[in-house]
């Protein structure tokens, strides 16, 4: 009421084919808030938002901005209307300088010497801290970096809407601090926030409102005060809350009596240094550490996804040699990989198809999953992860992010897999989502699975894990369990404060 | 004049050179001459090889000759071997050049250093006086050859599907010539007029295109054997007769001695030729045999009629085997 | 049989929407210009039988070489994002090849045929496999790799037989080229046939498909799935090699005779515009061998078509040029959107009018 809405979205209808993916959504943006706009996968977050920075056209509904009614086309329209968008993919041009991504496509890019750009980019850099050089190629930056380069882009467009869309899913804390700053910098100077987020915490460090969305419709608008996050929570899923603390409790005397399903010595890869590392059947380990500490590596060297350099393995006390993706298949280990897009999902295909791929490679080129076959492994997956899409013939890539994974679970799940290493599987995701894969861990594990769980989230691994190994440097420093599996002892681990630690034997 | 100017060369060249130029004009009587034959490479035509074959045969030791030889489609690589055998001394340098122009300076060159040219198959643009002879084929004499016969033969009615060969070359200007002559004053009628760019199934398919289009035609005038090939294809696939006794006259070019073989079985009519061989008069215009007042010399075309070829003929004058 | 026509509908016609359009434009365009275009016509032939005749056999038969070749190439182009223009310099080897072979023999006769069938597709899976290589394990731009044997092929092809135009007569040679005695279609015809049951057959009973879709798509994730995506290259290459062994040796047959350097001349453009009018993504990916082979049926009848109207054969080119260039730009998937938006504009406008005439 004090201050004029900023940006109001009124009965936004988008249809996509069989599908209502909003249904009359409305959407208030004031001057100077930060505003969480949340909701499962699937509940239509991605699509009010595309809507808005014109990738999308709406099939009803109008946009205001300032009082205005506006009509957006193109992300250029957005743009010239000062909407400017960080996406959840990074969107910018790996093989381009960092100067290059910030001023490219640009009206004005044209005529400004290289030099002075270079300059300018620099200054922004600088001012915002991000650890990134103007000259530099943006794809030799980490994720994080390459993510705040994509920011700073965006607020030197001098917008009026910020929409950020899930910017911290590949940051860690230091720089999520570092973003949240920045975003109370700008929303003082008057600049409205629409901030997409998995991480609650996230929008109750920042926010000011919160607009929920579940299944394409409007569930509420909110200010943070009177809505506390167990409710937020229930409003994204429908569902009250009971059964979602109810998880992970692990009774660690067990652990021991089982035997060892798989044991590295020494292992070592072209990205990762040697290490030891076992884990026994039913068991449920984490690998943590910050960003680039190297425990993606560390895993994708047991799966041979990296050259192997070195290192004895044994699979059930035998000793085998893993050095190629399919080695480690026929032994039984699955891996769910990092960065779902390029290296999980097959867009293009069928989820059918990306369902059987993985036994169907382990099957051989000579036998191949008989049609017939495919569709009901395909069904009888979609249906027990409960796979939201419209068919089992849609191309995997129109699914939601959740969805994709969990396609690509049961891909891993088809396989029977006897040790399943899953890097990030929550990533990016809705929290519905997140449960039912947490869940799906504990009960593979009960079953005699051997899983190695990594997640950013260390409070989600402390929920999954019994059994936490601690990366710092590319080096493991530490192994967590029993009564040490709590927060404070693992962010010491992973700081380096405590010496107890260090010495994992 | 033309002593000061080899003097100024020698002055110029590298020594090499003038010591070669020395040496051939102390000795050249005694050894063998020693010719350098700038071609295009055999793999370019049948009739290429049969010329390059030919040139190999008579320029052979046996026959007194030190054999150089040098095969390029390129002009500037042409010009470049030239000048290479110029300086190595040869005493005859032999050119079927790529391209027409671009040779003045280095038959300028080959004349100041004593080599004497002849030119072979293709004219190029220079001044007369900067080589001995050229022996080459009027292509046009070929295709009036083969018109000539054409009438010979009085048909009540000429209907000619006209397959031509890659549009611009010396072959198909020389033999679509004659023939478009007669199109255009009456004589005979066009059903059609067609390149097929020395490829035989698309000259099968252009006959094809008029077999099913419903047209009569009489006269097939392919303007090289595998065209002629192609459209016989085309004729035998739809049961229209050809050759001697048949419906339709086929005639074709470059005398294959398959080509002759399919003439002597009357299931063609006629073949003509642009001779390759250029070779013995040249080396008796060398070794003094033959003396020519003109500098231009026609190399003889042959044409081949079914009725009157014998196996002699395709022996003498087929092309490859 | 019916989830089979519902399967047509729902993935299939979408991407066959284009050459099917295509094929039905130039038949009405054809119908109207000369209603008899299409009239096939049993005739005898000059060796007896009795064939059928006609523009339309014409076109079918003649596309033969190419529908083949664009098979191969869609694997190809599938499992590598790039395409092989050594296809046509390819098959003159392959044609050489079998010509030696044949004529080494004292007769011809059916055993020496297929000893030289099998020669030549040995020679050409192994200059595939070679391209292959060159793709997969030495990582070059398909086009790049291929030119080496684009520019020298036609050469090594004059090296085999050392004369520019072997000559061979035999009845098994037309029997492969033109009509088996007492069969009225065309040879080339039930080849392409055969050669795309193998491909059915090859889809049916590997997970070649699969496979290849998912190097083309995603050769990183395909890759940590276990697959050998370099194997899976090599292989789309060597079987690009056996089709083009086969289109050479039916060059070849028609009319018995090898000329190297015009023997399927150009026709790599070709297969590659047949694979893109097949509404398959030159960049890779997924794929349907179906779309390719209309393809090339429209090529074919685009260049009869144009020789039917006296078109000058050196324009041909040009005009088949500008329909080619409609084609694609028509399928891309810029086009497509604008289409729909259009259509969806269309249909909403619709609603709104009769809204307002409602409210009037």
């Amino acid at each position: 009421m004090q201050t004029d809405p900023l940006l109001q979205m009124r009965h936004i209808v988008k249809i996509f084919p069989g599908v209502l993916a909003l249904n009359g959504v409305d959407f208030t943006l004031r001057k100077g808030e930060i505003h969480a706009l949340m909701g499962e996968n699937g509940a239509g977050k991605s699509t009010l938002i595309k809507v808005l920075t014109g990738v999308y056209s709406s099939d009803g509904g109008e946009i205001k901005v300032d009082g205005q009614v506006i009509s957006i086309k193109s992300p250029q329209d957005a743009q010239n209307h000062g909407i400017s968008t960080v996406y959840q993919e990074i969107t910018l041009c790996p093989n381009l300088t960092v100067a290059e991504n910030m001023f490219i496509g640009r009206e004005d890019s044209v005529w400004i010497k290289r030099k002075d750009y270079e300059k300018k980019a620099d200054e922004i850099l600088s001012n915002l801290g991000i650890p990134a050089r103007s000259t530099q190629e943006l794809g030799n930056c980490s994720l994080a970096v390459q993510q705040m380069v994509a920011i700073a882009r965006a607020v030197d467009m001098k917008c009026k809407v910020l929409i950020l869309d899930e910017p911290t899913s590949s940051l860690d804390d230091k720089e999520v601090n570092m973003l949240f700053d920045l975003m109370r910098d700008l929303k003082s100077k008057g600049v409205g926030i629409i901030f997409v987020t998995h991480f609650l915490e996230q929008v109750y460090e920042v926010s000011d409102r919160i607009t929920v969305l579940r299944n394409g419709e409007l569930v509420g608008e909110y200010t943070v005060e009177e809505l506390p996050q167990v409710e937020l929570v229930s409003k994204m899923i429908g569902k009250e809350l009971g059964e979602l603390s109810s998880m992970g409790e692990h009774e660690e005397a067990e652990e021991n009596k089982k035997e060892v399903f798989y044991e590295a010595e020494g292992l070592s890869s072209s990205d990762a240094l040697p290490f030891d590392f076992k884990i026994r059947k039913g068991e449920v380990n984490g690998f943590t550490g910050l960003l680039g500490s190297g425990r993606s590596e560390s895993v994708r060297a047991i799966f041979g996804a990296d050259k192997v350099t070195g290192g004895n393995v044994k699979i059930n006390g035998k000793k085998v040699s893993i050095t190629k993706p399919i080695e480690a298949m026929r032994n039984g280990i699955g891996y769910l990989a990092e960065d779902r897009k390029r290296d999980g999902i097959i867009a293009d295909l069928s989820v059918r198809e990306n369902i059987i791929l993985a036994l169907q490679v382990m099957n051989g080129i000579l036998r191949p999953i008989s049609r017939s076959e495919a569709e009901s492994y395909a069904d009888e997956y979609i249906k027990m992860l409960n796979i939201k899409t419209a068919s089992r013939e849609t191309p995997v890539g129109s699914l939601s992010g959740g969805n994709q994974q969990k396609v690509i679970l049961a891909r891993w799940l088809l396989t029977h897999p006897e040790y399943l290493i899953l890097d990030e599987p929550t990533r990016g995701i809705d929290v519905g989502t997140k449960l039912e894969i947490q869940k799906l861990v504990l009960k593979l594990a009960e079953d005699g699975v051997s899983v190695t769980f990594i997640s950013s989230e260390i409070e989600e691994m402390l929920r999954t894990c019994s059994r936490l190994v601690v990366m710092r440097d590319r080096h493991i420093v530490g192994e967590l369990k029993g009564k040490d599996l709590n927060q404070t002892k693992v962010m010491q681990t992973i700081a380096g404060g405590e010496s107890e630690n260090e010495d994992k034997q | 004049m033309k002593r000061f100017k080899a003097l100024a060369l020698a002055a110029v060249l590298a020594l090499s050179l003038v010591l070669t130029a020395c040496g051939k004009t102390g000795g050249g009587s005694n050894g063998p001459i020693k010719v350098g034959v700038i071609n295009n490479p055999p793999s370019e035509s049948g009739y290429r090889e049969a010329n390059v074959k030919d040139m190999e045969a008579v320029f052979s030791a046996a026959n007194g000759y030190e054999l150089k030889t040098f095969y390029s489609i390129k002009n500037d690589e042409q010009l470049q071997a030239a000048q290479g055998f110029i300086t190595e001394g040869v005493d005859y340098l032999l050119i079927s050049a790529a391209e027409t122009t671009g040779w003045d300076e280095v038959l300028t060159k080959a004349k100041e250093a004593g080599v004497k040219v002849y030119l072979f198959d293709r004219m190029i643009d220079v001044d007369e006086s900067l080589y001995e002879a050229a022996v080459v084929s009027d292509m046009a004499a070929e295709g009036d050859t083969a018109v000539k016969w054409l009438l010979d033969q009085n048909l009540s009615e000429y209907n000619v599907i006209h397959i031509q060969g890659a549009m611009g070359s010396d072959a198909q200007i020389g033999r679509t010539g004659a023939l478009q002559a007669q199109f255009d004053n009456g004589t005979m009628n066009c059903v059609v007029q067609q390149t097929a760019t020395w490829d035989e199934a698309e000259a099968k398919n252009i006959v094809e295109s008029v077999i099913n289009s419903g047209e009569s035609f009489n006269v097939i005038y392919a303007e090289n054997d595998g065209m002629a090939k192609g459209a016989v294809a085309a004729l035998d696939e739809h049961g229209i007769t050809h050759g001697v006794n048949g419906d339709v006259i086929v005639m074709g070019f470059d005398c294959n001695k398959w080509a002759l073989r399919e003439l002597k079985d009357g299931a063609w009519n006629y073949d003509g030729q642009c001779s390759p061989f250029q070779a013995q008069i040249i080396s008796d215009l060398i070794k003094g045999v033959k003396t020519s007042s003109d500098k231009v010399i026609i190399n003889e075309e042959k044409g081949f009629d079914a009725k009157t070829i014998t196996d002699s003929d395709i022996d003498t004058y087929g092309l490859g085997e | 049989m019916k989830t089979n026509s519902k399967k047509l509908f729902a993935g299939g016609l979408g991407q066959l929407t284009i050459p099917l359009i295509a094929i039905a434009l130039l038949v009405i365009f054809n119908l109207i210009r000369d209603p008899s275009f299409f009239s096939i016509n049993l005739s005898q032939n000059n060796d007896g039988n009795i064939v059928l005749a006609g523009n339309l056999i014409s076109i079918i038969n003649g596309a033969s070489e190419l529908a083949i070749l664009a098979m191969g190439m869609t694997l190809v182009t599938a499992a590598c994002g790039g395409q092989d223009i050594s296809v046509g310099a390819a098959a003159a080897i392959a044609g050489d090849v079998f010509i030696k072979v044949i004529k080494a023999g004292s007769v011809i006769n059916a055993g020496i045929v297929i000893l030289a069938f099998l020669s030549a597709c040995l020679v050409a899976m192994i200059f595939g496999a070679f391209n292959g290589i060159l793709v997969a394990v030495f990582r070059i731009q398909p086009m790049i790799a291929t030119l080496i044997l684009y520019t020298c092929g036609r050469s090594i092809a004059y090296w085999i037989n050392g004369g520019a135009t072997p000559n061979v007569k035999s009845s098994i040679l037309s029997g492969i080229g033109s009509f088996i005695p007492g069969i009225p279609i065309p040879t080339p015809v039930l080849i392409v046939a055969l050669m795309a049951i193998i491909f059915k057959l090859l889809f049916r009973f590997t997970s070649l498909e699969l496979l290849t879709q998912s190097v083309g798509i995603n050769e990183s994730a395909a890759k940590l799935n276990g697959i050998n995506t370099t194997f899976i290259k090599i292989l789309s290459f060597v079987i690009l090699g056996v089709c083009v062994c086969v289109a050479g040796i039916i060059g070849t047959s028609r009319l018995g005779l090898i000329n190297h350097e015009t023997l399927l001349l150009d026709v790599e453009m070709d297969a590659i515009l047949a694979v893109a009018i097949g509404g398959n993504s030159l960049g890779g990916g997924k794929f349907k061998i179906s779309g390719s082979i209309i393809g090339a049926y429209v090529i074919q009848m685009l260049t009869t078509t144009l020789y039917a109207m006296k078109v000058s054969s050196t324009d041909v080119k040009a005009y088949k040029a500008i329909v080619i260039i409609l084609l694609v730009v028509i399928g891309s998937p810029v086009v497509k959107k604008k289409f729909d938006k259009l259509v969806r504009q269309r249909i909403s406008l619709k609603k709104n009018d009769s809204k307002g005439a409602a409210q009037a």
